[in-house]
């Protein structure tokens, strides 16, 4: 069992006892003016997009070691962090028009920043549908859909940008008072070790495999 | 990359494989080979389907990277050779290598422009005539008989007369006397210098042709010693091995 | 032998086998033809097609017809395995890569050929109004679909179940290239054209052309080793 095995349990119960505590943290902030009870939402929204925008980092740069280096280590680290990419923008996908209707009358209104969301969660779906069916030697062909994808990242922003903006602008984050900025720092941070703790998992898991297709190869020598 | 290739041939003398190992996923195609192969012999590659054969020509080929091992061309890695190294070998694949809907001239003429060989022209010109294809030579290759076909291949995998020719199934398709010639063009090779690799399941017909034979079963590498016709020498290795 | 002689050589022997059985080019175009008349179903109201409608269904048209067009030119280095003779030989491996491209771009270029006109004739696009900010718009959308395409399709050439990965792949990838053709032909289209806006979504095609362009032949040697 490795150092990171250990760290494990450690992370997991740091993050339950984070979001066990995370609805009385969010209970503190005031309601929002136009949005009441609704905006709280977003204190679970914003964190799962950043969750999911770290995730598809790791797995682009770990995806591009693989692709020149080809060490399996970085292609566990890749199709993980894809997993998690797609996980978490499941929750960003979810709780991004829950926050719309409210906002703007309408599940989806093809903002900008939420399409983008969608353009880059189906980029790393097609990540793994790649490693599902496409045979042996796939995950090199995946590598690639990594790499490209991570790079595609500020040209899905720019290009969904030119089309569309309505959501709230960036400088929302600096500039939100503190009675709602430490629940939405508290939240974050949350996310953020959920993300490394179920990276590990997920890391441990493809090491296991990769352990016991070693055994069955020196079974058979 | 054509100042490589015009190096002196005799940093070129062997192509050794050292406990190369390749697995895909959990199958292990070749597990630990250790090969030495030497210009002017013709080296016999056997074993049932599956064995390994196609991996092993695939990693001399440098196009499947093994695992685990080295390999070395002459002096170097293929690292240290670089793209240069590609240009003196010369595979002979299971699938031929050969555009269909081209014809056989124009097949060989744009691999002779893609090796950077001078005079192409003339150097298609004496392949098609060595496969004896020279009447049929603007003929679309998809309309020719399985045999034409691996005539016009091999021609086509020594175009740039390489120094490490590596053949799969060479006699598929072939009649007895295309066989025959290609034996005798074998031969020539080995006498020039070549490193010859082939794998086949033709006993008989590499009896005339192989200067060393091993097989490959499940991937481990397995001499066959003796002078013996090959099919015995085959069967006895198989049985020293289950033994 | 140079890159580009290496490139162009590959080129013209895909060149050579489309001039001799005009498979490809028939069938893409037939393909595109049939993607404008269903979208006329879609998009054509009272004997006029909607507002904006002409550029999507240009570009979707093209964007079909051309996926189509990837998947064959690459089959037909499937069958004899070609494409690993390509990579056996001793030219540059990015080589291999941008003769493949060309002769795509060439493909891709005679698809619009053939759309273009026929969505003027058919949907009032006003084509001949801002020709040259059109042409650039068609020309760096083309090039960033096929640049992306090109890599991938022949990375799949291995791959079981290629057919359905393709699309798969190469929709998400390539989208912000498709979005910028589509909204820049758009912008030229309206009735009142927002060259500005064009502008812009070209200024955007090229950056992302140079970008993945630069990144497809840097990937191309190391994805397609086994």
């Amino acid at each position: 069992m490795s150092r990171s095995d250990r760290l494990v349990p450690i992370l997991l119960a740091i993050a339950g006892a984070m979001f066990a505590a995370a609805p009385f943290v969010i209970d503190t902030a005031p309601d929002e003016s136009t949005m009441g009870l609704v905006q709280r939402i977003f204190y679970f929204h914003f964190p799962s997009a950043m969750s999911m925008l770290i995730s598809a980092l790791i797995c682009g740069v770990a995806s591009a070691m693989f692709l020149f280096r080809r060490d399996p280590r970085a292609d566990r680290v890749a199709v993980s962090a894809a997993e998690l990419t797609v996980v978490f923008g499941i929750m960003t996908l979810v709780t991004g028009p829950l926050w719309g209707r409210k906002a703007w009358g309408v599940y989806w209104a093809w903002d900008a920043r939420i399409t983008s969301t969608f353009v880059m969660w189906m980029v790393f779906n097609a990540y793994l549908l790649l490693r599902r069916f496409g045979g042996a030697g796939s995950e090199v062909l995946a590598a690639a859909v990594g790499l490209f994808g991570m790079v595609l990242v500020p040209f899905i922003r720019w290009s969904v940008d030119l089309w569309r903006t309505l959501h709230p602008s960036t400088s929302v984050l600096p500039n939100l008072p503190v009675s709602m900025g430490i629940p939405l720092y508290f939240c974050w941070a949350a996310f953020t070790v959920l993300l490394v703790a179920l990276l590990l998992i997920r890391m441990r898991l493809e090491r296991q495999r990769a352990w016991l297709d070693d055994a069955y190869l020196s079974v058979e020598d | 990359m054509s100042a490589a290739a015009s190096d002196s041939p005799s940093d070129f003398s062997r192509v050794r494989l050292q406990g190369i190992s390749r697995h895909y996923g959990r199958r292990r195609a070749l597990a630990n080979v250790t090969l030495d192969c030497a210009a002017g012999v013709v080296t016999g590659l056997f074993g049932p389907n599956g064995a390994g054969k196609s991996t092993l020509l695939g990693v001399l080929s440098t196009f499947v990277r093994p695992s685990s091992g080295a390999i070395s061309y002459g002096d170097r890695t293929a690292e240290q050779w670089g793209d240069a190294l590609r240009s003196r070998i010369g595979v002979l694949g299971h699938d031929l290598f050969l555009y269909g809907d081209l014809t056989a001239f124009e097949n060989l003429l744009f691999f002779a422009r893609l090796y950077g060989l001078p005079n192409p022209g003339e150097v298609v010109a004496r392949a098609l005539d060595k496969a004896r294809l020279t009447d049929r030579a603007h003929d679309r290759v998809g309309a020719f008989s399985r045999g034409l076909r691996q005539r016009l291949a091999l021609e086509r995998a020594l175009i740039h007369s390489p120094q490490l020719v590596l053949l799969d199934e060479p006699f598929t398709g072939l009649d007895d006397a295309s066989a025959a010639l290609l034996i005798e063009r074998l031969r020539q090779l080995a006498t020039s210098g070549a490193i010859v690799v082939m794998a086949t399941h033709d006993f008989d017909l590499a009896d005339g042709v192989v200067d060393e034979a091993v097989c490959l079963s499940s991937g481990r590498l397995v001499p066959m010693p003796g002078a013996g016709p090959l099919r015995q020498r085959y069967r006895d290795a198989l049985s020293r091995e289950r033994a | 032998m140079g890159v580009l002689r290496a490139a162009w050589l590959i080129a013209r022997k895909d060149f050579r086998i489309e001039v001799r059985s005009r498979e490809l080019i028939y069938t893409a175009i037939f393909f595109a033809v049939a993607c404008l008349l269903i979208f006329a179903f879609a998009f054509v109201y009272n004997g006029r097609a909607i507002d904006h409608a002409a550029a999507g269904i240009v570009w979707v048209s093209i964007v079909f017809a051309g996926t189509l067009a990837l998947g064959r030119t690459f089959e037909r280095e499937r069958q004899g395995d070609t494409l690993r003779a390509l990579l056996l030989s001793p030219v540059e491996r990015p080589a291999i890569y941008l003769g493949k491209l060309m002769a795509m771009l060439v493909f891709l270029t005679g698809i619009v050929v053939v759309i273009l006109p026929l969505s003027a004739l058919l949907f009032d696009a006003p084509i001949f109004r801002t020709p040259g900010l059109l042409a650039a718009i068609l020309a760096t959308g083309i090039l960033g679909f096929a640049a992306v395409g090109t890599l991938f399709s022949a990375m799949l050439v291995r791959a079981s179940s290629r057919d359905v990965l393709l699309p798969i792949v190469l929709y998400p990838l390539t989208l912000p290239a498709l979005i910028g053709g589509m909204q820049g032909t758009v912008a030229l289209f309206s009735t009142e054209p927002d060259l500005a806006l064009a502008q812009n979504w070209l200024a955007m095609l090229i950056f992302f052309d140079v970008v993945f362009v630069i990144l497809a032949l840097w990937t191309f040697a190391p994805a397609m080793r086994e």
